[in-house]
């Protein structure tokens, strides 16, 4: 096939043209189409974990950040049904870690709480896990505080591919699991820098630069006013 | 025809929640157009006198007396709203919910660097409310039936549904009213 060629496929009943080798992910971003995502970023390598982006490709559940385009698929996404699945994974991570919203510095700039805005929950369906988790901060300039941490591996891939460093890495499974770092015991003793893409890349407030506080007042942070997808879809209304 | 009355209670909460109520300025002349207040710290009164339409609830379950109050409203009134994050999630005071009830007693009366107990005595009068295990969300005690979140919730948030809910109307906020801050 030659790469000049277009896939044409639908999404939400829109027609989109994507190139050869996307995934539905970056063909729905440049054709303005919003699918909520988590781990998913535009720089780094897909790593399909968090499944907030699931859609249905006919009629079959895909991750669309590692689910490659192809010709004639019929692709569902704002849909009731996957909604729901989106509201209760996101239930899920604000009760299997503690969220404190009221006092993260993050708290406005976070994509974890930009998508429960914009899913308009109100409060989680799970019960609370209140899990003992633990903040180190034994670096002059960076901390990590993993209670807020979502294992969304941006960190991981950043620090690796990015930065050309391995400063990240998970350790342990399942309710154990967790960011540990390149060293015996601290971040202190890693070759983290606070100008690392690793740092400014973390979705929530669990890996932070220290001493930049409440940086931006309330009413003018990144999600106050304009839900988070809102700069995807606004490709869309500017075309027509 | 009566107005129909709301309750409100702080549980254990820092009373940020109620100040927020009064934010709503003088939207509160039209509130007590539309309502009349029964048991609430605003008017002081403590123990429900009439069945209520809303009662509005700061704060989560630290202790027995807590779990009663709460009880108490969810018997009393047909609608029973969270009112912010510390109802909600238990807040603050849940940050104690990761170490055990034990070691926050001794480091709040015999080991904190600024305690002075020369006779080693935890309070323990029968008159002081037993501590739960942990702080409990309000909903995982009682049926709540709506959630303002908010740390504050804003007042516009709590005017807005107040007014929804008194005139029959779906609660419906708009994106810059739903915050967890
Ligand atoms: S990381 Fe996000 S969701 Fe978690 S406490 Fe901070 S602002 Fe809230
Ligand atoms: S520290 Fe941040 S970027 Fe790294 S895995 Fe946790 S949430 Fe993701
Ligand atoms: S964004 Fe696709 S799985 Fe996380």
């Amino acid at each position: 096939m030659p790469m000049s060629q277009t896939i044409d496929f639908i999404i939400d009943g829109v027609e989109v043209s994507a190139r050869p080798g996307q995934t539905i992910l970056q063909a729905a971003d440049e054709a303005g189409i919003y699918i909520p995502r988590l781990c998913a970023h535009k720089d780094l390598v897909p790593h399909g974990s968090c499944r907030i982006c699931t859609v249905l490709v006919n009629g079959r559940p895909q991750s669309a950040c590692t689910q490659p385009v192809a010709p004639g698929i019929v692709v569902q996404n704002d849909i009731e049904k996957l909604n729901n699945v989106r509201r209760n994974i996101l239930d899920m991570l604000f009760v299997e870690g503690n969220h404190y919203c009221m006092f993260c510095e993050k708290s406005g700039n976070c994509e974890l709480q930009a998508l429960a805005y914009r899913f308009g929950i109100m409060a989680p369906k799970f019960p609370y896990q209140f899990p003992a988790r633990d903040v180190d901060a034994s670096h002059p300039d960076i901390y990590i505080d993993r209670n807020r941490c979502i294992l969304c591996a941006r960190c991981i891939r950043a620090s690796r591919d990015l930065d050309g460093k391995h400063v990240f890495e998970f350790v342990g499974r399942g309710p154990e699991k967790r960011v540990a770092v390149n060293a015996e015991a601290r971040l202190a003793d890693t070759d983290v820098d606070v100008t690392d893409k690793a740092l400014s890349i973390c979705p929530v407030g669990a890996l932070m630069r220290k001493r930049q506080g409440y940086a931006d007042p309330i009413g003018r942070r990144r999600y106050d006013h304009q839900p988070i997808g809102s700069d995807i879809e606004a490709k869309r209304s500017a075309t027509g | 025809m009566a107005k129909p009355k709301i309750a409100t209670t702080s549980l254990a909460g820092c009373f940020g929640c109620h100040m927020s109520i009064l934010d709503i300025d003088e939207r509160i002349l039209e509130l007590v157009e539309l309502v009349d207040f029964d048991k609430s710290p605003i008017d002081d009164i403590k123990e429900f006198h009439h069945r209520c339409a809303v009662g509005l609830i700061e704060g989560g379950c630290a202790n027995e007396e807590n779990v009663r109050v709460l009880k108490d409203f969810r018997r009393h009134c047909d609608i029973l709203i969270s009112l912010g994050e510390c109802a909600i999630l238990g807040g603050i005071p849940a940050l104690r919910n990761t170490i055990p009830l034990q070691e926050c007693l001794d480091e709040a009366y015999l080991n904190g660097p600024s305690v002075y107990n020369p006779a080693k005595t935890i309070p323990n009068d029968p008159e002081i409310p037993l501590l739960l295990n942990k702080v409990y969300p309000c909903h995982e005690v009682v049926k709540i039936d709506y959630f303002l979140q908010g740390c504050p919730p804003r007042a516009d948030a709590i005017w807005e549904t107040l007014v929804a809910l008194l005139t029959d109307k779906p609660v419906d906020l708009p994106y810059d009213l739903i915050k967890y801050d």
